[in-house]
């Protein structure tokens, strides 16, 4: 067989290969999928979302207590998050600018996204559940919000130098100061970029379980009082995905697809404005 | 007077905003304090070398080792990346190269968007359809061929049942799998036509052109990016809890139940009734901390910054 045959024939090869790969890794993700949806699909119902939690072994009752509890705990989250973020992605981009201090602030915000999760749960049970003897759902707010900061610096400190340095140059040519600059030129030329960010970020820790089981725990009872344990969507899906009641289960299956749906929305949300913002 | 007012605000704003990057730093060395402060009673009972190598984890008898979930996080993550990066890679080649172009926009955010599933799915679909699956079907196969090779074969012995190490890591790697595709295309994606191009008017063929230059020009990207879903696989946690059985031993064979750091936490930490127990747990966060600390460092700095440079 000649060289040109031979190159020919491999080429073929691993081209089929990587076809392969990407359907055997395509078919993986689509089975998860299907799953979801036909279990999930198939446990809604009206009561899922009004009821009252269930009692072990009834087949009444519904999440009402975990999606209030979710709500909550991941609203907390942003209000703490958001501003710290922002404010934080504002010195990186306005004040630090390119000097080793701000560089070396990115440089830890980036390992501080990749620290895993569940580490920053038991920090947060260490200073805030150890302290006050019990779980409450303040100290979930704060794990998902310490997980949130990192990511809204990033875009925000991204989104905040594409600004172009003239805008700022006019303002200040006018007689404004620097706060003024950044309340009223840098943030309005910036904010679809930064309300992308703020979305992206709330869609990553949506879905978290990890740093919510030490903190704010789980309840088996509807509760507003951010200082008791609180039921969240993902943790309650642990307590019942692992409980042996087959209706404990269904509901699992329903909070798993509230979850995704909830998560995926806010995804595509982000994603599609900053489609629109970045087309034009 | 009018001008004062301005400048307090631009006083305060300027000092608020420098605070709060300050609080990202605050926020690390906390956290890395917090935990040693944490994890002191157990360092001091059971030593550095002494708590890693003891495979001993006994709760009523209050005698920890971290060896058996050591083993557990390590093991599993190494095979999931073994699993993981040649499947991505190969999504990774399809998308940029091989699909026909009214593909590669869906199928690429498919991709995306399943990195953005919460991994509790993937964890719950684990145990209730892939375990019974790894258990009935893939079991026989497994002991058919992979077990009767030699020198490895005794790792795939024994009756699985359903969950354990084996199904954990493979659970793991369809998990982070979207997320290294995802990298290794955008890296594949920098290298500039032309290069390619040049390649193709000299008569080669896709895959000389992958293998000869998207692949060497693209290198560090891959391998950071590779390191970074190793750390992530190392921190997942709820991907794993319901798969891994845990069990804390070091398991003979692979297809037995076993434990990971992240699943003994996830499991016992709310139920830890002693002080040396909590502090043990807490022992184990800290190196699953520094663990992962170090894959991200040699991750974004050594390779990642590389390729911005």
């Amino acid at each position: 067989m000649d060289a040109v045959k031979r190159r020919k024939l491999v080429n073929g090869i691993v081209l089929i290969l990587s076809t392969l790969a990407a359907f055997f890794g395509l078919l993986w993700l689509f089975w998860i999928l299907g799953t979801l949806l036909y279990k999930g699909l198939g446990s809604l119902s009206w009561e899922v979302f009004v009821g009252d939690p269930p009692a072990p072994g009834d087949n009444t009752g519904g999440l009402k207590h975990a999606i209030v509890g979710q709500t909550i705990i991941v609203f907390l989250a942003t209000v703490i998050g958001i501003p710290i973020g922002i404010l934080a992605g504002t010195y990186l981009s306005e004040y630090g600018k390119g000097s080793r201090w701000a560089n070396f602030i990115r440089d830890l915000s980036d390992v501080m996204m990749s620290i895993p999760s569940i580490v920053v749960g038991t920090f947060i049970y260490a200073i805030m559940v150890k302290p006050f003897g019990h779980f409450m759902g303040l100290a979930g707010s704060v794990s998902l919000a310490i997980m949130m900061i990192p990511i809204i610096l990033r875009t925000t400190d991204d989104m905040l130098r594409m600004v172009p340095p003239e805008l700022r140059e006019a303002a200040y040519a006018l007689g404004a100061t620097k706060f003024k600059v950044i309340k009223d030129v840098v943030y309005r030329a910036a904010i679809t970029g930064i309300v992308t960010g703020v979305i992206l970020s709330v869609a990553r820790i949506g879905g978290e379980t990890a740093p919510l089981l030490f903190t704010s725990f789980n309840n088996n009872f509807f509760t507003l009082n951010i200082f008791q344990p609180m039921a969240s969507l993902t943790v309650t899906m642990y307590d019942y995905a692992m409980s042996p009641y087959k209706y404990w289960q269904d509901l699992a299956w329903a909070a798993a697809i509230i979850l995704t749906f909830g998560v995926l929305g806010a995804n595509i949300l982000g994603r599609v404005i900053a489609h629109y913002k970045f087309k034009k | 007077m009018a001008k004062s007012r301005g400048f307090w605000a631009d006083w305060t704003f300027g000092k608020v905003a420098a605070l709060s990057a300050l609080l990202v730093v605050v926020i690390l060395i906390a956290l890395a304090v917090v935990l040693y402060g944490e994890s002191e009673l157990a360092i001091k009972t059971f030593g550095v070398w002494k708590f890693i190598t003891s495979t001993v984890w006994n709760p009523p008898m209050n005698k920890f080792g971290g060896a058996p979930a050591i083993f557990g996080s390590v093991v599993s993550t190494i095979i999931s990346i073994l699993i993981a990066v040649p499947v991505a890679i190969g999504v990774a080649i399809f998308l940029t190269e091989i699909a026909p172009h009214y593909l590669r926009a869906p199928v690429g955010v498919a991709i995306e968007l399943l990195a953005a599933i919460p991994s509790i799915i993937y964890g719950m679909w684990g145990l209730f359809f892939f375990a019974p699956f790894m258990r009935d079907k893939l079991q026989p196969v497994i002991h058919a061929t992979l077990g009767k090779l030699p020198l490895i074969g005794q790792w795939f012995e024994g009756y699985t049942p359903g969950i354990g190490l084996l199904t954990a890591s493979i659970v793991l790697s369809i998990m982070i799998l979207p997320y290294t595709a995802a990298i290794s295309r955008d890296s594949f994606k920098m290298v500039p036509d032309i290069l390619k191009e040049s390649a193709y008017a000299l008569g080669a063929t896709k895959w000389d052109v992958m293998k000869d230059v998207v692949i060497p020009y693209a290198k560090l990207g891959v391998v950071g990016g590779v390191i970074l879903s190793l750390g992530r696989a190392l921190g997942e946690t709820m991907a794993v809890t319901f798969v891994m059985g845990n069990q804390p031993v070091i398991p003979h064979s692979l297809l037995e139940p076993a434990t990971s750091i992240t699943v003994t936490l996830a499991n016992e930490f709310t139920e830890a009734d002693s002080d040396i127990y909590l502090s043990s747990l807490f022992y184990l966060a800290f190196i699953l901390f520094v663990m992962s600390f170090f894959v991200i460092v040699i991750g974004k700095f050594l390779f990642l910054k590389k390729v911005e440079r």
